[in-house]
C-alpha cells in the first residue's frame, strides 16, 4: 500500500507509516470479529456433540450472542481485589489481547500479502508466544489469591514444555522448506505431494509432526484436554478468577485469538496455507486458482478450528502428571527423532544440494 | 505394555474412536428442546406451586383443619383459624412459605375438601426473597387462575387413587 500513497505525494516515511496503521486494522479488526464468532462456533459446535442446542436466541441461529456477551460485559464494574497488584492486574489481561493480536503479523494472507514480510517470521512467532505467558503468570501473581497463583504456575509450566517440541517440530518443517519466513514455506509446500497436493502433510515423515504440532498447539493455548489451568474443579477459573468485566473479557479474546492464531499455523505450516488443496482442478467446471488465497486460509482456519472444538467436545482433561508427562517423556523425543528423520532423509536425497 | 497397546496408543487408535463416535453425534437430533418457547409434557401428579381452591359457588374449599399444617415436614405452613360470622370454620390467615417447601404433596394429600393442591405451574421465580412468603390471598388467586389446569390433572389422577 505504500507505493499507493508515494504516488500520491507522501513522503516514503509517511507513506509507510500511514499505510501500515491500515494493514494493522485491516488484520486486527477481522480477526476481533472472527474471534467473537468463532466464540459462537464452539458453542455451538461442543453443544452439538453434547446433544445440545447451544446460544440460538440472540439474532438469527443466536449469531449475536458474543456482541450481546460482549456488551453485557463491558457494561459491568471492573472489580479490582483490595490486596491486588493494581497496575499489573489491569496490564496483565492486555498483555495476553496484544500479544495474541501481534502474531498475525507474519501470517501470509494471500501470496506476498503480509504485514510484516520478515525472514525471521518463525522465530518472531515463537518469540511472541513465549511472550504470551507474561499475562497469565503477571495475572497470578497481582491477583494475590491462592488459585490464579496455583493457575499461572500451571500456565507457565505448561506453555514452556510444549514450546520445546514446537521448536523442534518447527525446525522440521523449516529444514524442508529451506526458510524461516512463512511465505516462502507456503510457496515450498505448492505441489509438494506428486506435483499435485498443496502442503507439507502428505509425506509419511511429516505427517506424525503435524499430529504433534496439532496437540502441542492445543496445549500450547490451553485448550481442552489440557486447559488445567482453569480446571474449574480444581482452580475455580484459573488465573481469571479474580476477573470481572472487560478485563474478563479480553483474556477470551486473546485466547480465542490464540487458538485462531494456533489453526492459523496449522493451516500455514503443514497444509499450505493460502494455496488451494490441489494444484489441479478437480472438477472441470471450478477453478482452484481463480478463488482468492484468503478463502483458501479462512476454510482450513475454520477447519483446524473445528478439530479443537470437536477435542474439546471429546478428550476429558488431562491430569497435570499426564500432561508433563506427553510433553517432556513423549513430544520431546519424538520430535528430536523426527529432526533426525528430516534431516537425513534431506541429505540422503540431496535436498540441500 | 504390549505391543498392541504401544501400536494403538502411538496412532491415537482410542482418540480416533472417540472422534468418530462425537461426530455422529454431531449430526444426531438435538435432546434439549427450545424451552420457554417448548415444553416438555408434565404429569398430573406433577407437584409444582400450591394454591388454595374454590367450590364452583366461589366458596373456599378450606375448613381449616390443620392438617396439612400437622403433616408439613418442613413446617412451611402456618394456619390461624376463626369462627365466621355464619358460623362456619374459615381459615384467617393462610401463609407457605415457599422458601421452606420440599414439595413432597403431603399437604394435597391430607387435605380432606381438596382444598390445597400442588398445581403445575413451575415458572414462579421472584426476585426477592418475601414474594415467596405466600398468603392466603396469593394462594386464592394461584387457585382461581390454575383452577381449570388443577381440576384436569385431579380428573385424569382419580382413577389410580
Amino acid at each position: 500500500m505504500t507505493p499507493f500513497f508515494v504516488t500520491h505525494g507522501l513522503p516514503y516515511a509517511w507513506a509507510w507509516g500511514i499505510s501500515t496503521v491500515i494493514e494493522i486494522l485491516l488484520i486486527a479488526f477481522p480477526v476481533m470479529l472472527a474471534v467473537a464468532i468463532v466464540i459462537y462456533l464452539d458453542r455451538k459446535i461442543w453443544a452439538a456433540m453434547a446433544l445440545r442446542r447451544g446460544p440460538n436466541v440472540v439474532g438469527p441461529f443466536g449469531v449475536m450472542q458474543s456482541f450481546a456477551d460482549g456488551l453485557k460485559v463491558f457494561l459491568q464494574e471492573t472489580i479490582i481485589p483490595a490486596a491486588a497488584n493494581k497496575a499489573l492486574f489491569l496490564i496483565a489481561p492486555i498483555i495476553t489481547f496484544t500479544v495474541a493480536l501481534l502474531a498475525w503479523a507474519v501470517i501470509p494472507f494471500a501470496k506476498a500479502a503480509m504485514l510484516a514480510d520478515i525472514n525471521v517470521g518463525l522465530l518472531y512467532i515463537l518469540a511472541i508466544s513465549s511472550l504470551g505467558v507474561y499475562g497469565i503468570v503477571i495475572a497470578g501473581w497481582a491477583s494475590n489469591s491462592k488459585y490464579p497463583f496455583f493457575s499461572a504456575m500451571r500456565a507457565s509450566a505448561q506453555m514452556i514444555s510444549y514450546e520445546v517440541s514446537i521448536g523442534f517440530i518447527l525446525i522440521c518443517v523449516v529444514l524442508w522448506a529451506g526458510s524461516f519466513n512463512l511465505g516462502v514455506i507456503v510457496e515450498a509446500q505448492r505441489g509438494f505431494g506428486f506435483g499435485v497436493i498443496n502442503g507439507f502433510v502428505c509425506s509419511p515423515l511429516l505427517f506424525p509432526v503435524w499430529v504433534m504440532f496439532l496437540i502441542s498447539s492445543m496445549a500450547e493455548t490451553q485448550r481442552a484436554p489440557f486447559d488445567l489451568t482453569e480446571a474449574e474443579s480444581e482452580l475455580v477459573a484459573g488465573y481469571q478468577t479474580e476477573y470481572s468485566s472487560m478485563s474478563f473479557a479480553l483474556y477470551w479474546l486473546g485466547e480465542y485469538a490464540n487458538v485462531l492464531l494456533m489453526c492459523a499455523l496449522n493451516a500455514t505450516l503443514f497444509w499450505g496455507g493460502y494455496l488451494p488443496p490441489l494444484e489441479v482442478d478437480l472438477l472441470p467446471w471450478f477453478h482452484h486458482p481463480e478463488v482468492p488465497g484468503i478463502i483458501w486460509l479462512i476454510l482450513k482456519i475454520l477447519f483446524f478450528f473445528f478439530i479443537f472444538s470437536w477435542v474439546k467436545a471429546t478428550v476429558p482433561r488431562y491430569r497435570y502428571d499426564q500432561l508433563m508427562r506427553l510433553g517432556w517423556k513423549i513430544f520431546l523425543p519424538l520430535s528430536l527423532l523426527f529432526v533426525v528423520l528430516v534431516s537425513g532423509y534431506l541429505m540422503l536425497t540431496g535436498h540441500f544440494a | 505394555m504390549t505391543a498392541l497397546q504401544l501400536v494403538k496408543s502411538f496412532t491415537l487408535w482410542e482418540f480416533i474412536n472417540a472422534h468418530w463416535l462425537t461426530l455422529k453425534y454431531f449430526f444426531k437430533p438435538k435432546a434439549t428442546i427450545n424451552y420457554p418457547f417448548e415444553k416438555s409434557p408434565l404429569s398430573p401428579r406433577f407437584r409444582g406451586e400450591h394454591v388454595l381452591r374454590r367450590y364452583p359457588n366461589g366458596e373456599e374449599r378450606c375448613i381449616a383443619c390443620k392438617l396439612c399444617e400437622a403433616v408439613c415436614p418442613a413446617q412451611a405452613i402456618t394456619i390461624e383459624a376463626e369462627p365466621r360470622a355464619d358460623g362456619s370454620r374459615r381459615t384467617t390467615r393462610y401463609d407457605i412459605d415457599m422458601t421452606k417447601c420440599i414439595f413432597c404433596g403431603f399437604c394435597q394429600e391430607a387435605c380432606p375438601v381438596d382444598a390445597v393442591v400442588e398445581g403445575p405451574n413451575f415458572e414462579y421465580a421472584t426476585e426477592t426473597r418475601e414474594e415467596l412468603l405466600y398468603d392466603k390471598a396469593k394462594l386464592l388467586a394461584n387457585g382461581d387462575k390454575w383452577e381449570r389446569a388443577i381440576a384436569a390433572n385431579l380428573e385424569a389422577d382419580a382413577p389410580y387413587r
